[in-house]
């Protein structure tokens, strides 16, 4: 197959016949070129809408309590539901696939936090140790509350980095320090920060929910818990949350049919649809590559065919002087591979160069558009794939071609 | 050197057969310069792409260097015809994106001979043709005697057992005509067989045997006078 002579009478073939090596080129290459730019697109945008979710664990639950709307043996409506640390227990013990779980209890009062001369007000969250992973408020210095800090109630927070940034002016390390919160010092222990695209998200103060529950009159009330439980389907987390209410209203005395005495958010469903949303969406896309792939290797095969037709005369020409139909095949077979490779290789290349000049130019917080990745197993298959049918659109007139007597080749017309 | 006995050949056409071959005997000895002569659709194309492993035959046998040529693969064919057979077209059939050297090479091409040595030996042809400084013109670039000449030398590179020529003159005027018929001429004193198909008098009574097709058989056949002339010249000397 490789014979540096034959690759010399191709290339020598391709630099005289410059207009159909161009244009058999330039259809495989646009093929690459579209569907890199649609397959990177898709993703970009799959990626942007994604980034708007990625402020909180996929698959959490978040449990606020409400007020009955139903009559429930003998109760009237109206009655306020009360969270306490038994519920977060209970659902502890009772949820076989838990994965994590932290409840909250919200201070009454202002939300000042003080450090030295600095004030500002921030998000006051008081939380188990789970809730790192729930809020995905990762601690970028220092650590998380933990479960030390519960058990003995100490006066500890994890701030966000753009608390830091508020309080800590001076460029000192706020690890250690104490900052104020309703005129109480808690020591700093962490900085955590979120990628996000909402600031609310890192302008909190996290700590443990037992301190605020003594400190500031909380006993052992609590306002939501939050939990997630190990990948579900749609349904499974559906039933999941029938049974989270019907374990609510079993130990709160209320109607399990009643919408308002709890509320459940699941995010996994949200994500769930918006996955749905998104395949639908990669299909609608992989259809529209397929056709552009499909278009190409058309227009290959066009062109291919006309070649062969174009070079009919010169192939009788060859015949007649000893060429083997083999040897004619073979030839016109290796220049489409070779066209086909190369322009395949161009498009790949500029398609990527213009979806990686469209990352640098999306702004970093756009909620629409992020990090258009190209799958390049992807690109590199289709590629091939093209070179693969422009061979064997070639394959066929080069064969007829190749068939044809030499006397019929070189009628004059 | 060349044997065809009982040689049919018919085309087929929709539902029309045309018998154009029709049993034709004919036996041409190594170093002869012969010609066909016949009017159009006698048959003598025919048989020259027959004689050339151009176009098969159907009926009779066909040697070549006694060998049967017939029932050939394409790769068989291709073999024969690159190694015994040269061609000159009408029309000259030159590739017209290599220039002369280029074209004058291919045979060698196809025998897998490198192209630095093949192109040596195609400037040696084309210098005997008096081309070698149209080496590297491109076919459109020169005049139709020149082309022929070019593919002359192409259809001697492969040093054949018999050169074919279809109407070589056709596309000629007749000072050229006279001169490619002058160089076939000294093409065959060394020893290779040529066979000219023509429809022009003048340029078959340069050859030294005519033969005359008539409906797919051989009318008649003659020595050319000028052969005759040149036998009787050597008696009398």
């Amino acid at each position: 197959m490789f014979d540096i002579d034959k690759w010399q009478e191709i290339f020598s073939t391709i630099q005289k016949n410059k207009l159909r090596t161009f244009l058999t080129g330039f259809s495989v290459a646009w093929g690459i070129f579209m569907l890199i730019v649609l397959l990177g697109s898709g993703k970009g945008l799959e990626n942007g809408i994604h980034s708007n979710f990625d402020a909180d664990a996929a698959n959490s639950i978040w449990i606020f309590p409400g007020q009955t709307s139903k009559p429930y043996k003998g109760i009237q409506p109206g009655k306020y539901v009360r969270f306490t640390n038994e519920d977060y227990e209970r659902l502890k013990r009772e949820i076989d696939n838990l994965e994590r779980i932290s409840s909250r209890y919200d201070i009454r009062g202002n939300d000042l936090i003080s450090y030295k001369n600095e004030y500002g007000s921030f998000g006051i969250n008081t939380v188990h140790p789970d809730m790192e992973f729930i809020e995905n408020s990762f601690p970028i210095k220092g650590r998380f509350i933990n479960n030390i800090d519960i058990e003995k109630s100490r006066k500890v927070a994890v701030i966000g980095d753009l608390v830091e940034e508020a309080l800590f002016k001076n460029g000192k390390s706020p690890i250690g320090e104490y900052i104020k919160i309703q005129g109480i010092p808690f020591k700093v222990v962490g900085i955590y920060s979120e990628n996000s695209n909402n600031d609310g998200e890192r302008r909190r103060v996290y700590i443990p929910i037992s301190t605020a529950q003594m400190i500031f009159d909380g006993g052992n009330r609590i306002n939501n818990i939050a939990l997630s439980v190990k990948d579900m389907t749609i349904d499974e987390s559906k039933q999941f949350e029938e049974r989270l209410k019907a374990s609510f209203a079993a130990n709160h005395n209320f109607d399990k049919e009643d919408d308002r005495a709890i509320f459940i958010r699941n995010n996994q469903e949200n994500i769930k649809e918006f996955q749905n949303a998104f395949q639908g969406i990669r299909l609608f896309i992989w259809v529209i590559g397929i056709g552009t792939i499909i278009a190409g290797i058309v227009g290959v095969s066009n062109i291919m065919i006309i070649v062969v037709k174009e070079r009919t005369k010169e192939i009788g020409i060859r015949k007649a002087i000893g060429a083997t139909p083999w040897s004619v095949v073979s030839s016109v077979l290796q220049e489409s591979i070779l066209i086909t490779s190369f322009a395949g290789y161009i498009g790949l290349v500029l398609g990527v160069t213009l979806m990686e000049i469209i990352a640098k130019n999306v702004p970093a917080d756009s909620m629409m558009f992020k990090n258009p990745e190209i799958d390049m197993s992807v690109a590199i298959s289709a590629t091939i794939l093209l070179i693969i049918s422009g061979t064997f659109a070639g394959y066929i007139p080069a064969r007829r071609a190749a068939k044809i007597k030499p006397v019929v080749a070189l009628r004059d017309e | 050197m060349i044997e065809l006995k009982g040689l049919h050949k018919s085309y087929i056409t929709g539902n029309n057969k045309l018998h154009v071959l029709k049993g034709l005997d004919l036996t041409i000895e190594q170093g002869e310069l012969v010609s066909i002569m016949g009017s159009s659709g006698s048959g003598k194309s025919t048989l020259l792409n027959v004689l050339g492993i151009l176009d098969s035959y159907d009926k009779g046998h066909y040697k070549l260097n006694n060998t049967l040529m017939s029932n050939l693969t394409e790769k068989k064919a291709a073999h024969y015809r690159n190694n015994m057979i040269g061609f000159v077209f009408q029309s000259f059939n030159l590739i017209s994106f290599k220039n002369a050297m280029e074209n004058v090479a291919l045979p060698l091409y196809y025998q897998g001979v490198s192209r630095k040595k093949r192109n040596k030996i195609a400037l040696e042809y084309l210098d005997r043709m008096g081309l070698k400084n149209w080496a590297d013109h491109m076919p459109n670039e020169l005049s139709g005697g020149q082309k022929q000449r070019v593919a002359i030398a192409r259809s001697m590179i492969s040093k054949p057992k018999v050169i074919l020529a279809d109407e070589p003159t056709g596309a000629l005027d007749s000072t050229t005509s006279l001169e490619v018929m002058d160089l076939f001429r000294e093409i065959n004193k060394e020893g290779i067989t040529i066979i000219i198909v023509t429809h022009e008098k003048d340029i078959s009574e340069r050859t030294n045997r005519i033969i005359y097709l008539k409906d797919g058989i051989i009318e008649s056949e003659f020595i050319s006078p000028r052969k005759i002339s040149e036998t009787v010249g050597t008696y009398r000397n």
